[in-house]
């Protein structure tokens, strides 16, 4: 059998393509992003045999994969954690409609927030839906988990969630191939109401969805992905989710002595659950994220049996875990002689030389001595950066699309002049919504939609938004002679802070597109061309 | 056979290069691999890290433990310290001695160096000067690494394949510049021993 070499994201897209998948959509988010870059340059997207592209955002990318299922063909979309956010009013809906063909939702969480907002838990989302959760231990299981998540959710008749998290998504291993299966047949919903959540019939849907229970619960006890080991010295039983478990068995290179149950599958086994909190004394619990199964085995009063976990101190309460930290929870003695030197000093991430976003920031920054820090919101992307030095330009970063409402809510209260910055791909996110609520109100915003032509932050994948931003604000509704794209170079820095001025004192909507290309597409693009030229 | 190693430097200094490079050698030999990488925010010219775990033996945590790292790869000599608690009390520290100043407050490379000294398995070297007179300044990362080989446990060779995989499509020059670079640092790093 073939073995090759894989993030665990692209783990997930080769497992998804053998699995027949037929369409894949996404909008870019670390560490998600390597899924659906790893599906668009495979050669059976290539070849037009697979659907695959970035949507504007998370919640049309399960949408349009619903609509994928619907005609019978299998289905995923793949999203970080905050993704599922967006994402919510469909993945909710999903699991009431059920499937035709099988739906995959994979969200990418990212404990210890190394690139996000929050380290929210993804599997509160499919508990919440009520469907079943894979979380894949390793590479290897990532691969295999998909053909039978695609199946799962044909023979049980709901979409099925993928949790991962950033160290399995951005780590490699070996992973053995199998068998590739071909896509479903085109075919219609048996039951042409399938799909329609009008209450009544929304009512039946969800009892059918509430009857299914026992048997996605009964999945999780059989699949064989949940494992129990067995250990002699029943003092501990350890409980682990996901990854946890290589941390775990990392500390224990001679083996295990007290019995571990290794959950990559939920609901919870019940049963497996039941044996080792009947077999062992103390239980210890493992979770890479929030204390989920912990919580649930404590209950509301605490009064079992003695639980050590992330609740009372033995691990962290928050971040991400790691061998070192499970090590001290068995407080076993780390040989750790070399100290970071005092000299070390902090390096962290800033924007590129020659970006943008730095010719746009050097202007607004001027504009805004006048009236003192405070007044810009800004949003997701390479241009939050400008929070930290040197150029402490913006004061807010909240969730896609914030910046526009933020800035939209604080007007409306007096603060004025109050600034929105957003970039090109942000603003077809989430953006043109908080537009329109601004424009309706004609409050006294500027907005300034940084277009680079790109979705920077996650590697440069193309941007919704290319093309069509000064359309899109004119259809909105803001005024042809208060939108304004200027050119952010040093060249013409004096009449970008002229025209940033002017605007600052309309006392209605004025967008402000500071456009060009990312310096890092930029040098990709020329280097694809000579090479292509020699 | 078990090497645990880590890779320091800034963002795009060609550390995933490095990894990419051990990881097609250490698989064409047959050997277990867990290779886990920074991607995202940090790429934006912060501090990279990359932890590589090469094993005859299946691989259980994509992460290195504190104090278990039998080599610390520097492309970077500031970077190469941030990462000492993951070194072995008896592990090597493999270092570039160029500094990459991309922050108004980088400290006095001296004291940097001086710290470098103290460690008594240490091997630095400039490679941005070595890969220079190689002919590309871009070949550092190969220079490194080669430095580090005399340490992997892997025959020279599994490197030549690895980078004939990899760099192979973009032709043999750069094929041989590389392995060039490679053995530029291997040689360089047997002074040390």
């Amino acid at each position: 059998m073939q073995k090759i070499v894989l993030l665990g994201d692209e783990a997930i897209a080769q497992g998804a393509l053998d699995a027949g998948v037929s369409a894949v959509y996404a909008y870019p988010g670390t560490p998600s992003t390597e899924i659906t870059e790893f599906v668009l340059r495979s050669k059976e997207h290539k070849s037009g045999a697979v659907v695959a592209t970035w949507t504007a955002n998370e919640k049309t990318s399960v949408e349009a994969a619903i609509g994928v299922s619907y005609v019978g063909k299998r289905a995923m979309a793949c999203m970080k954690h905050v993704g599922m956010n967006v994402a919510a009013d469909a993945f909710m809906n999903a699991p009431i409609t059920g499937v035709n063909g099988g739906l995959v939702i994979v969200s990418a969480d990212d404990p210890g927030m190394h690139s996000s907002q929050n380290e929210q838990d993804s599997r509160y989302y499919g508990k919440f839906a009520q469907i079943p959760i894979l979380e894949p231990v390793n590479q290897q299981q990532a691969y295999d988990m998909m053909p039978y998540a695609f199946e799962m959710s044909e023979r049980l008749n709901v979409p099925v969630l993928i949790r991962i998290t950033t160290r399995l998504a951005h780590s490699r291993a070996g992973v053995v191939m199998g068998e590739k299966r071909a896509q479903n047949p085109l075919s219609l919903p048996k039951n042409p109401r399938q799909f329609v959540l009008l209450p009544s019939i929304a009512r039946q849907q969800y009892h059918m969805l509430l009857e299914n229970m026992p048997l996605i619960e009964s999945e999780s006890e059989k699949s064989g992905f949940n494992t129990y080991f067995d250990g002699a010295n029943k003092k501990l039983g350890i409980l682990t989710t996901g990854i946890a478990f290589n941390y775990l068995m990392e500390n224990f290179d001679d083996g295990i002595e007290y019995p571990v149950l290794r959950i990559a599958q939920y609901p919870v086994p019940r049963k497996m659950i039941q044996r080792l909190y009947d077999e062992c004394e103390t239980i210890m619990v493992i979770e890479e994220g929030y204390p989920i199964i912990e919580e649930g085995l404590r209950g509301i009063l605490d009064n079992g049996k003695k639980i050590l976990g992330r609740l009372d101190g033995t691990l962290p309460r928050e971040g991400e875990l790691n061998p070192t930290i499970i090590a001290k929870a068995f407080s076993f003695e780390l040989q750790v002689e070399n100290t970071i030197p005092q000299v070390v000093t902090p390096r962290p991430p800033a924007l590129c030389a020659g970006c943008p976003h730095t010719d746009s920031y050097n202007a607004l920054n001027i504009v805004m001595e006048e009236f003192g820090k405070g007044r810009v919101f800004a949003d997701i992307g390479c241009y939050t950066l400008a929070a930290l030095q040197p150029l402490e330009a913006i004061n807010t970063c909240v969730d896609m699309g914030a910046s526009i409402t933020m800035a939209k809510g604080a007007a409306d209260v007096g603060l004025v002049p109050a600034v929105a910055v957003i970039g090109d791909s942000t603003f077809t996110h989430s953006g043109i919504t908080g537009l329109l609520d601004a424009i309706n109100c004609k409050s006294p915003i500027t907005v300034m939609i940084l277009d680079n032509g790109t979705t920077g932050m996650t590697g440069g994948q193309q941007s919704q938004a290319t093309g069509k931003i000064e359309d899109i604000c004119l259809g909105l509704g803001v005024e042809k002679e208060h939108i304004h794209v200027l050119n952010p170079i040093r060249k013409y820095h004096d009449e970008n802070v002229a025209i940033m001025k002017q605007e600052l004192k309309y006392k209605g909507v004025s967008v402000i597109i500071p456009r060009r290309e990312c310096i890092i597409t930029l040098g990709a693009r020329i280097r694809s061309t000579q090479s292509e030229k020699v | 056979m078990k090497k645990d190693i880590v890779l320091g430097g800034v963002g795009g200094q060609g550390i995933l290069t490095i990894a990419a490079t051990i990881g097609t050698a250490a698989v064409g030999r047959g050997l277990f691999l867990k290779q886990s990488e920074v991607h995202g925010m940090s790429q934006r010219g912060g501090d990279v890290m990359s932890n590589l775990r090469l094993s005859s033996n299946e691989i259980y945590s994509d992460l290195i433990p504190k104090g278990k790292a039998d080599i610390i790869i520097g492309v970077e000599p500031m970077e190469a310290l941030r990462h000492l608690p993951m070194l072995k009390p008896e592990g090597w520290l493999i270092t570039n001695v160029k500094p990459f100043v991309n922050i108004p407050n980088y400290p006095n490379i001296d004291v940097i160096l001086a710290e470098i000294e103290k460690l008594n398995h240490h091997v630095s070297l400039d490679a941005d000067q070595i890969a220079k007179d190689l002919g590309s300044v871009k070949a550092a990362n190969m220079v490194m690494l080669g430095a580090a080989i005399p340490f992997i446990d892997l025959d020279f060779a599994a490197f030549e394949e690895a980078l004939q995989i990899i760099f192979g499509r973009k032709g043999q020059e750069l094929v041989q510049l590389n392995v060039a670079a490679l053995r530029a640092g291997m040689n360089e790093a047997q002074k040390f021993l």
